[in-house]
């Protein structure tokens, strides 16, 4: 389980009847690869292999997309020489799931160096997903050497400065959100002050039961400074999503799963699909963590998540590449 | 055959200011190269010396020795600015005036450092 139990944050300021012991419990079985849904304010795991007891299966309304991320196509260092193999294989567990998600969400460092070929290679790679919509937030590694020109380009199409858009599908709303762009000498990832006036309009007028996804490269949340793992106004954006009855938060960049819940938001970062960083403090630096070469692909994922509509239930399943 | 010998002196002697000659151009040449190499070496996500300190004229090289890519950005990022620099890459840049320059990696941008120039 790689979440720190300091991470998974728990009060109980709105009286819905989690039990932090049985949240923690469950969190715990995640790693191994259970769903833990929020039915009602009650949480139940359900192991993968039982997904079909899921309490309201897939009814009209419902859906599912999938998360991947930190693909770093162009990389080629120890810690992982085939990137291209292990993008392969996750595409492959997205095609093996029971029910085809709706679309993919990358969430940033689709390349490595920001190169043409990079992006052509990780394009060719998603042609053969059976999600063929796919929505992007860039990493600080796609806007390496022209302040994010040719992921624009690429990707840009109907988003707003640097990248940032918002979109619905079947009642649920999805913000991206870019936060690798004019980072400051010191900084941690930011967001600006444009965007954060644009998020707040674009939010302003939803209902606060409208469930809210939000993605960006970077953690919005604080999850270890010294290794630049968090956003500096990050905590300006979240405020204008308190309204909201459910928000779940998806980002990337630390190449690995950790969750954290704090009142009606879920932060959620997924694992790369190209290779591992080590736990916070646990080495001398984020950068790419060598495994033996039959672990590395345990160390890897997707994230599946579920959306179960009058359920109040976001599902949000780590499956690694094994 | 006097006149053989002279000319054979003359042209070993030719040849010997000419050697004389490239060993001086090679010595002013050390002598250069000693004094404007200072180096900083990029690694686990740090520079090092965090702190160097040269004369006014010294052109610095970063070389990165790291499995992930850096840059090399001055903090106002105009006055130097490297391109990505994957392993074993490296920059240059002559620090002519004297003063602090701080700087940092604009991918990574908790990596920072700085030159002071004297």
């Amino acid at each position: 389980m790689k979440a720190k139990d300091n991470d998974l944050l728990l009060h109980d300021h709105n009286h819905d009847g989690i039990d932090r012991r049985g949240f923690l419990k469950c969190m715990a079985w995640a790693g191994t690869g259970a769903v833990c849904v929020l039915s009602g304010g009650v949480l139940k795991s359900y192991s993968l292999s039982r997904l079909s007891d899921l309490p309201s299966g897939h009814a009209k309304g419902d859906f599912s997309f999938v998360q991947i991320s930190d693909s770093h196509m162009g990389f080629n260092k120890a810690a992982n020489q085939d990137v291209v193999g292990t993008l392969n294989a996750a595409v492959q567990k997205i095609n093996a799931l029971s029910v085809a998600p709706q679309f993919l969400l990358h969430t940033g460092d689709i390349s490595h160096l920001a190169k043409p070929e990079e992006f052509d290679a990780v394009d060719q790679i998603l042609k053969s997903c059976v999600a063929k919509d796919v929505h992007y937030v860039p990493g600080e590694h796609d806007f390496i050497g022209d302040d994010g020109k040719l992921f624009l380009d690429r990707y840009g199409k109907n988003t707003k400065g640097s990248g940032w858009y918002s979109f619905d599908q079947k009642g649920v709303h999805f913000v991206g959100l870019v936060n690798v762009m004019n980072l400051k000498a010191g900084g941690l990832g930011s967001l600006g002050n444009e965007q954060l006036e644009w998020l707040e309009s674009d939010v302003k007028h939803l209902s606060k039961s409208t469930p809210i996804v939000v993605f960006a490269h970077i953690p919005l949340w604080s999850v270890y400074p010294q290794w630049g793992w968090g956003t500096d106004d990050g905590a300006q954006a979240l405020s204008y999503l308190k309204k909201f009855g459910s928000v779940t938060v998806l980002n990337g960049h630390i190449h690995q799963t950790m969750q954290k819940v704090e009142g009606n938001i879920t932060f959620h970062t997924a694992a790369s699909t190209a290779f591992p960083q080590p736990q916070p403090g646990q080495a001398d630096s984020p950068g790419p963590m060598k495994v033996p070469a039959q672990q590395l692909r345990t160390l890897l994922g997707i994230t599946d998540v579920n959306f179960i509509r009058g359920k109040h239930a976001l599902a949000v399943v780590d499956s690694n590449l094994v | 055959m006097k006149r053989k010998l002279e000319l054979r002196i003359t042209v070993f002697a030719i040849a010997l200011l000419g050697l004389a000659t490239i060993a001086r151009v090679s010595t002013v040449h050390g002598q250069t190269a000693t004094k404007s190499g200072s180096e900083v070496k990029i690694d686990n996500f740090t520079f090092a010396p965090q702190d160097l300190t040269v004369p006014a004229g010294t052109s610095v090289r970063w070389v990165n020795r790291d499995d992930i890519p850096h840059t090399v950005v001055s903090d106002d990022k105009t006055t130097f600015k490297s391109k990505a620099l994957d392993t074993d890459d490296s920059f240059s840049y002559t620090f002519t005036k004297p003063g602090t320059y701080s700087y940092f990696c604009s991918i990574h941008p908790k990596m920072t450092a700085k030159v002071i120039v004297q």
